[in-house]
């Protein structure tokens, strides 16, 4: 099946065209944020670091999210005094071939003066970027990322093996998928270790499950919220057992870390827990930073399974929304794109919604909103982490 | 099958995997009905919401609970067939699961 997508310098080809308004700290959120309000009828989307003092990883991040192949075109806010290096990322951005502007408040004239430069340079990009063609594109051209959040008892049943026949459809297409999160695959780390398409590789992923549970053993608290266990969630390694089924049955092809981009096709568990010793609070604070994680590695959409019933989307990416749970659906229809709770009332089968899945994946890749988006849904968080970069045998050729 | 017990069980029941020693309700069940479990009849003092588990074998104390064939905890006292296995009677053998307190702030 031919997709049809936005080519990149870099060979990348991205399924929205989106301008990019990011701001670099807290302080200029609010002038970042009026600048967008203008153009809501647009794909010009808010992101933004709030942090002043610096930090290595946020700054990757931001640079994979300003190249990201699903945006044309990016627009930076600075106050002026924060440690942001917004040079260097001003730079990475122009390299890539995108049209990149950086305005800083305190020279621009405040407030007023820096909302009225931004939007005007935000409508000229859009006259620009409506006028660029789509290419075809192929399956294989595809990153997919799945994330999990509000999960419940049916999670495990229904939305997440649903959504891993859709991966296993995919990485059989040749498409890149990533799964995560270590900290909820607490108690699996044997079963996954045995799909490494290298023994060395399994011992990464071990390696990486034993770092997560260190590290909310540190915290105290695991990756598990009260609305899990109203659910019908007892433990951390029930929820694990559950959001597992996510990766689907391919091989594991490799371990990535939070803005590595998957070098070929296949499948990759994301490790979003930070190395060293424990630093900066937890891990991902919420489930908007691991989909923004996702994105930063490349994937133009990501896959939401929720059995408790999130509404969130996500800037720069659509997110396809599987809802576990039949009640849910009712009470959340509008939200969600796929009804997998069917299949606990005998409506519909695992394979019928995996293919459903798939399916409503293609059309959107071709620029078929999905309810987040239409609904205007355009969450983003990124805080304070630190990483090592991957060892040698989590990339095996 | 354990113990000469038949696989068979009320259809509202889930049974992941033949290892297991929980079931899982497809649809809510309410105190007072009775389900079927294995070939015992048991009507359930505590109702059991969708999602949740029911134990399918007695289990005691200390005894790992199965789900999808794998270890999702130990039983924290004994556990009778058909009774709701959940925070109550299960622990966490990794971190321990945090609950809100819905009756904190309310009036003595």
């Amino acid at each position: 099946m031919s997709l049809r997508g936005y080519l990149r310098q870099d060979g990348r080809k991205g399924v929205r065209n989106v301008v990019v308004v990011a701001y670099l700290v807290e302080c200029a959120h609010h002038v970042a944020r009026q600048i967008t309000t203008r153009f809501e009828e647009a794909d010009v989307h808010l992101i933004g670091f709030p942090g002043c003092f610096p930090n290595a990883y946020a700054q990757r991040m931001m640079e994979r999210l300003c190249t990201h192949p699903n945006v044309g075109a990016a627009l930076l806010l600075s106050l002026g005094c924060e440690s942001f290096n917004k040079y260097s990322l001003e730079r990475i951005i122009a390299a890539s071939g995108r049209p990149v502007s950086t305005l800083t408040i305190q020279e621009a004239g405040g407030t007023k003066a820096t909302i009225e430069a931004g939007r005007a340079w935000i409508a000229t990009q859009l006259d620009i970027l409506r006028r660029q063609p789509r290419v075809a594109m192929g399956v294989s051209e595809l990153v997919v990322g799945t994330v999990c959040g509000g999960s419940d008892g049916t999670s495990g049943l229904t939305g997440n093996p649903a959504a891993g026949r859709a991966f296993d459809r995919l990485v059989a297409a040749g498409a890149a998928c990533i799964f995560e999160e270590t900290g909820e695959l607490i108690g699996c780390e044997e079963i996954m270790a045995a799909r490494a398409v290298t023994p060395a590789l399994g011992e990464e992923l071990r390696r990486s499950v034993a770092k997560a549970a260190r590290y909310y053993a540190t915290l105290g608290y695991g990756s598990f919220a009260p609305g899990n266990a109203d659910g019908g969630l007892t433990t951390i390694e029930e929820k694990s057992m559950g959001a597992y089924a996510k990766s689907g049955a391919s091989p594991i092809a490799g371990l990535i870390k939070p803005g590595d981009i998957p070098p070929r096709g296949g499948l990759y568990l994301m490790d979003v827990v930070p190395d060293g010793e424990v630093r900066f609070g937890f891990p991902n604070i919420s489930d908007n930073a691991e989909i923004v994680e996702m994105i930063a590695s490349g994937c133009q959409v990501v896959f939401f399974i929720t059995g408790r019933g999130s509404v969130s989307g996500s800037a720069l990416a659509p997110v396809i929304k599987i809802c576990a749970n039949p009640d849910t659906y009712r009470r959340l229809a509008d939200d969600m794109d796929v009804d997998a709770g069917r299949i606990l009332e005998g409506r519909a089968t695992l394979d019928e919604v995996g293919e459903e899945i798939y399916a409503l994946l293609l059309r959107v890749a071709c620029g078929e909103q999905t309810k987040s988006e239409a609904l205007g849904h355009q969450e983003f968080i990124l805080t304070y982490k630190s990483f090592e970069p991957i060892g040698p045998a989590c990339l095996p050729v | 099958m354990i113990d000469g017990e038949t696989d068979e069980h009320d259809p509202r029941l889930l049974l992941l995997s033949g290892r297991d020693n929980v079931l899982v309700a497809r649809e809510t069940i309410r105190p007072g009905e009775t389900v079927l479990v294995g070939r015992r009849k048991v009507v359930l003092a505590r109702g059991v919401a969708r999602g949740h588990k029911l134990a399918r074998l007695p289990i005691p104390a200390g005894e790992k609970i199965l789900k999808y064939g794998a270890p999702i905890g130990s039983a924290t006292r004994p556990i009778e067939v058909g009774e709701h296995v959940h925070v109550h009677n299960v622990k966490s053998d990794y971190t321990a699961t945090h609950l809100i307190d819905a009756s904190a702030g309310a009036e003595p």
